[in-house]
């Protein structure tokens, strides 16, 4: 998974816009086989978008975009025989049973009947639907319809698997079983998978390298350890009333830290050493008038990544 | 939640493939759909049994020599087929997203469209034998034999295929059930402003006038002939010009919309 291998998925200054709206602003992506990128970001920051170019949905305004080997632009065809994917919502048939839709999907793959017969079994026993399978899908929890969508993606076996928010509005149980199955697959079968995702916790779990997006530009990328340490071994988050920037100046001052930054009526002080800086920090916030309403000290997050990358929470954003 | 690899490889299925996977799909909906099929039977039966209880002593004491339930035949097969399609159900793909799910695969893309006009000409070839069949109930006999029926029944289906190019323009266009639903108002000006009621020479001179540029005068005239007028190749032509011309409008705009929809915009 380095730089220099044969690409899954490249993007070079792939570009989206409508009408005056650049949702997704020239991104750059490599997407080595057998890799899961996590591509993280609020709602509206422009994953999706980059999602339907990527899978043949959305022509790129700008740039150029190669999945499996295939431009995107110039041979969507050879792109669609080679993805699976999960879009956003589970987009799915309610009319029809979970057996039956399985076996429409392999039909539009080519399977033939003992193929389908085959993969409609494998996959009813990977979604463990069991007997709801030969239900219509109206009848499906939320739970059971992402995991047959999921099926539905896995169909004709592709090479690389988009995944479009896989657990967005599901319960822990279900969110479980999609990040197990998402990383069997990876495992056992060396299937490249993109996700998107706005759960840091997702990403963290999931992905060998994290893409952060907002505003439709990519603000960080790496694996989701080196991206955490971009920040500091440790961060100090303190909730202070007063004199923000006296604050800042002070902690600054304080031996051992590396970097302190202030977004609302929140300072995050990145540390090497946690527990040797907490107390100069808290006396130093103590000494300069301001009023502590409280601070802790913890590992960095993605979401300390993404405060630092764009001044926002991702999960407030 | 394990498996084994299976060792399947995807490849193009082909154009015939392709329909028949997308036809058997809306055939299959259709047979889950009853909601959309009763209204097609209900209506005709209705608008029949009223017609002739409301106007048949009329119009044949008017019109001596005119079987009023033969005149009405092809007209109840108007009110069955026309405008009847699986637009309503193509919405409801576009909104929840299931057409992205089509359209990431390798489908092609006409056969989305085709596949639906299979069902649909299914289903109103069915409306049409189910008239034909309340036709026989009510004593109609056809001049023209069995090849009559069934040249009369095939004018009924291709006429509402010829037809459902219009809700499909506007679903595909629209996304939107309640444009799809407005699109039964074309319905009335094709089968009210022609001789519906009544022949064409009787009709108000405004009336006859349009009714000359309605494309279901020359089918009503054409059904008609194999009901009680004898084989009319004159007729019978006109007729499937009327249904070509509108077909040629309808799936024009069709084809147009399906191209906006598809083109990855």
């Amino acid at each position: 998974m380095t730089a220099a291998a044969p690409a899954a998925i490249l993007a070079e200054g792939l570009a989206r816009t409508y009408g005056e709206v650049r949702a997704v602003d020239g991104i750059d992506l490599h997407v080595a086989p057998g890799e899961i990128y996590g591509f993280l970001g609020p709602n509206g920051a422009g994953k999706s978008t980059t999602v339907r170019m990527l899978t043949t949905l959305a022509r790129p305004s700008g740039g150029r975009a190669v999945v499996a080997g295939h431009d995107v632009a110039t041979d969507p065809d050879g792109v669609r025989l080679r993805i699976g994917v999960a879009l956003q919502e589970a987009a799915l048939d309610a009319k029809q049973t979970g057996r039956e839709l399985l076996d429409l999907q392999g039909r539009l793959y080519g399977l033939n009947r003992a193929e389908r017969a085959q993969r409609s079994d494998d996959l009813a026993r990977l979604v463990d639907l069991g007997t709801a399978l030969d239900r219509r899908v109206g009848t499906y929890s939320g739970g059971m319809k992402r995991r047959l969508d999921l099926a539905l993606a896995l169909v004709h076996h592709p090479e690389v698997l988009f995944l479009d928010e896989p657990t967005t509005g599901l319960d822990p149980a279900s969110r479980a079983m999609v990040w197990a199955e998402v990383r069997r697959l990876n495992v056992e079968q060396g299937m490249t998978i993109f996700l998107t995702t706005q759960y840091l916790e997702e990403a963290d779990e999931l992905a060998h390298r994290v893409g952060i997006i907002a505003a439709g530009r990519i603000v960080a990328e790496g694996t989701p350890a080196a991206l955490k340490r971009s920040i500091g071994t440790d961060v100090i988050v303190a909730r202070v009333h007063g004199d923000l920037a006296a604050a800042r100046t002070a902690v600054a001052a304080v031996p051992g830290v590396e970097r302190v930054d202030i977004h609302g009526g929140e300072l995050t002080a990145s540390v090497a050493d946690g527990a040797a800086a907490l107390s100069p920090v808290a006396v130093a916030l103590a000494g300069c008038g301001v009023h502590v309403a409280g601070i802790t000290l913890r590992t960095p997050t993605l979401d300390d990544v993404f405060l630092e990358t764009t001044g926002s929470h991702l999960e407030a954003s | 939640m394990t498996t084994a690899p299976a060792p399947v490889r995807a490849r193009h299925p082909g154009f015939v493939a392709d329909l028949t996977t997308v036809s058997l799909r809306a055939v299959r909906l259709t047979l889950r759909d009853p909601e959309a099929i009763i209204p097609a039977l209900v209506i005709p039966l209705f608008f029949f049994v009223i017609n002739l209880g409301q106007l048949q002593s009329f119009t044949e004491q008017g019109f001596p020599g005119l079987d009023f339930k033969a005149f009405q035949l092809p007209v109840a097969i108007i009110f069955a087929v026309t405008g009847v399609s699986r637009a309503g159900s193509l919405v409801i793909d576009i909104q929840s997203g299931y057409l992205d799910r089509l359209l990431v695969t390798p489908l092609r893309r006409l056969t989305l469209l085709l596949g639906l006009m299979v069902a649909d000409l299914l289903l109103v070839m069915a409306l049409s034998v189910g008239v034909v069949l309340m036709g026989f109930v009510v004593g109609v006999g056809f001049e023209t034999g069995i090849a009559g029926v069934a040249l009369f029944v095939l004018l009924g289906g291709l006429w509402g295929l010829a037809f459902t190019g219009f809700p499909y323009a506007i679903a595909l266009k629209t996304g939107s059930p309640a444009a799809v639903n407005s699109s039964f108002l074309l319905f009335f000006p094709f089968a009210f402003l022609t001789s519906s009621y009544v022949p064409t020479e009787a009709l108000t001179g405004w009336l006859r006038a349009v009714a000359r540029f309605n494309p279901c005068t020359y089918l009503l005239e054409g059904m008609r002939s194999l009901v009680y007028g004898g084989w009319d190749a004159a007729a019978l032509a006109k007729a499937l010009a009327a249904i070509a011309g509108v077909g040629t409008v309808s799936m024009s705009l069709a084809l147009t919309a399906l191209r906006g929809r598809v083109r990855r915009a």
